[in-house]
């Protein structure tokens, strides 16, 4: 986005320098108060549902009390995170956490690519709409459908993958009753639902490609393979960094939803993770204590926040593409 | 590329190989789809001995029947409409809102305003606070909760924004202008007749979403008359909590059994069907929609 002088205007630059930002805004507000009034409501909106969230984090280092309110509890300094650093679950969930989001982020990498790839070069057009109309649809079935659809065709009795193990002479597997399968379960099922959605911004990128660079291609004798590997791959490769860089600082907050569906008792050792925490700790358990998870979140929060920046200051030193 | 070159051989196995693993991804992903439905038309000892594997076999309407009479599948199906409608109503509605000045060059305020909504984007409260504040708005237990806190998904709205700027020329607003247009007149007449596309796409987004939550209606809600429908679907499909009342003229026990199992894929089919059904008709906007605001932005 370049910010420049918008459109040359009857005021000129010197005027323009002397006159303060505040005379400014109020000159563009006479003129354009339509379009503040437009946005007022959503500005309201961004201000209390998630920036007055963003106050009331500092409820982590304080001990809330409903009736004192945000400002008024007492200050606490660190003890929650401390407290949340020193408690027994720490180590667990954190390997959870990352466990899950960095298999899920490598693992689903690659599929939307490659289904990309092939997509490109495909001649028939009706194949191509069928395919593509096909490995869109899971994208739209909700979490709890998802879930549901997991635990009915993974179930040890009656469901069909154990149905096949039955009759290729294997024994059934509890699948969602063994902590090892969890992770495995929970990320290819994803790949499942998404890979043909997160494909289309790299067709969209492909699509963009200039055909010139193919025709000369095929001029110098390259079969499809060589213009796939040598054009199209390094066009979407930027697309690609930038959807990393998105994606790594969503890393810790991969699909809680669906996590928190897919729990059971039997796998809980591998499935509790630091959203799931935050939720029990904080909304549903008997002893609710709004500061410690509030704490736990905020540390998710700013490790996410983290984990972007740097991700994203790496991609702009490494291959000159970056978020911002 | 022209077709007056002979494709080499290269090429042939290439494309074979292409159409083979496109093949195998379409398979993959159909494959549970058909058996879903295959078991939900099939009958319940059918589906229970595993005899279920492409097409219905011996073919019933008994788990359709029994969805429909549960009572709270269609109170909350209801819902689940009512939540979809008014929430993507008001979703569209404030999304243009503030897509629109922030589209314009000559909104002053923009970067700063732009700026304030992607922060948010990378950085929030959290679980707690947010339910706080919902909570000290008394919107716990009321539709309001939601409707409400999640009236813009900011990438939607930097997907709207984008959209404005690509399609909309400067010269048409100065043109306008020019005529004496002022920016609402504009935004009527001008914008929004030229934006179905990108109207319908995010309006597919968030209806879609509203569809499928669950979450926050697990949250904010406590009374069963005003659950959506996924709130009814996770008790049945995923704690299997499978209501008695629906099951009472079948009295073995075995065959109640089998009853449930078919139920839970009737149910899969009934609930994703209506998303499912709108979505061809939009695809073709919300390709082109999803590739101007992801790529331009």
């Amino acid at each position: 986005m370049e910010v420049t002088a918008s459109r040359p205007e009857a005021v000129s630059r010197t005027d323009r320098r002397k006159s303060g930002l505040a005379v400014r805004l109020k000159r563009n507000f006479a003129e354009r108060w339509q379009l503040y009034i437009l946005m007022l409501l959503p500005l309201i909106y961004l201000a209390v549902f998630k920036y007055v969230p963003m106050y009331g984090a500092l409820i982590a280092f304080k001990n809330y009390v409903p009736t004192k309110g945000v400002w008024g509890s007492d200050w606490v300094g660190l003890k929650h995170f401390i407290r949340f650093f020193n408690s027994y679950e720490f180590v667990r969930i954190m390997k959870n956490t990352l466990l899950v989001s960095f298999y899920s982020l490598i693992a689903g990498f690659p599929f939307p690519i490659i289904l990309a790839l092939c997509l490109n070069f495909v001649k028939s057009a009706s194949f191509k709409k069928s395919v593509q109309m096909i490995t869109y649809a899971p994208h739209f079935i909700s979490v709890v459908v998802m879930v549901g659809i997991i635990v009915q065709l993974l179930d040890p009795r009656v469901g069909l993958i154990n149905t096949i193990l039955k009759a290729l002479g294997f024994s059934p597997i509890n699948f969602m009753g063994e902590p090892g399968w969890f992770s495995h379960i929970f990320v290819w099922s994803g790949i499942w639902q998404n890979v043909g959605f997160s494909c289309i911004v790299y067709l969209a990128a492909l699509a963009s490609v200039d055909p010139s660079l193919h025709e000369a291609a095929v001029m110098d004798g390259a079969n499809k393979l060589r213009r796939m590997w040598h054009i199209d791959l390094p066009s979407i490769i930027p697309v690609a960094i930038i959807l990393l860089i998105m994606n790594t600082g969503h890393v810790l907050d991969i699909g809680f939803e669906k996590i928190l569906l897919m729990q059971n008792p039997l796998n809980m050792s591998s499935s509790e993770v630091i959203d799931t925490y935050v939720y029990k700790v904080g909304l549903a358990s008997t002893a609710i204590n709004y500061s410690y998870s509030a704490a736990i979140g905020l540390f998710k929060s700013v490790i996410n926040l983290i984990l972007l920046v740097t991700v994203n200051r790496i991609a702009k030193k490494v291959g000159q593409t970056s978020l911002w | 590329m022209s077709s007056t070159i002979k494709e080499s051989g290269d090429d042939r196995l290439f494309n074979i190989v292409n159409h083979v693993i496109l093949f195998i991804f379409a398979i993959t992903i159909l494959y549970p789809l058909i058996y879903i439905v295959s078991a939900s038309f099939s009958s319940s000892a059918a589906v229970v001995s595993g005899r279920v594997w492409l097409f219905p076999v011996e073919p019933s309407l008994a788990g359709y029947d029994a969805v429909f009479k549960h009572k709270l599948i269609v109170s909350s199906f209801l819902n689940s409409l009512f939540y979809m409608i008014v929430g993507t109503a008001i979703n569209v509605v404030f999304t243009l809102m503030a897509a629109y000045p922030l589209s314009r060059k000559d909104f002053m305020p923009r970067n700063a305003v732009m700026a304030l909504f992607v922060f948010t984007m990378m950085f929030s409260g959290g679980l707690i606070p947010s339910y706080l504040i919902v909570k000290q708005l008394g919107m716990i237990d009321t539709r309001w909760s939601l409707i409400i806190p999640g009236a813009i998904a900011v990438w939607n709205m930097i997907i709207t924004r984008t959209y404005f700027q690509t399609t909309i020329p400067d010269e048409l607003l100065e043109a306008a202008q020019m005529d004496g247009c002022d920016d609402w007149t504009f935004l009527r007449k001008i914008v929004l007749p030229l934006s179905g596309p990108i109207i319908a796409v995010i309006a597919l987004f968030y209806a879609v979403g509203h569809w499928n939550q669950y979450f926050n209606a697990l949250l904010y809600l406590k009374h069963q008359e005003l659950y959506p429908l996924q709130l009814v679907l996770r008790d049945i499909l995923v704690q299997n909590e499978v209501d008695a009342s629906m099951i009472t003229d079948v009295a073995d026990a075995a065959a109640r059994e089998g009853l449930r199992e078919l139920l839970k894929y009737s149910l899969i089919v009934v609930s994703t069907v209506p998303v499912l059904i709108i979505y061809p008709f939009i695809q073709r906007h919300f390709v082109k929609g999803m590739m101007i605001g992801s790529l331009k932005g």
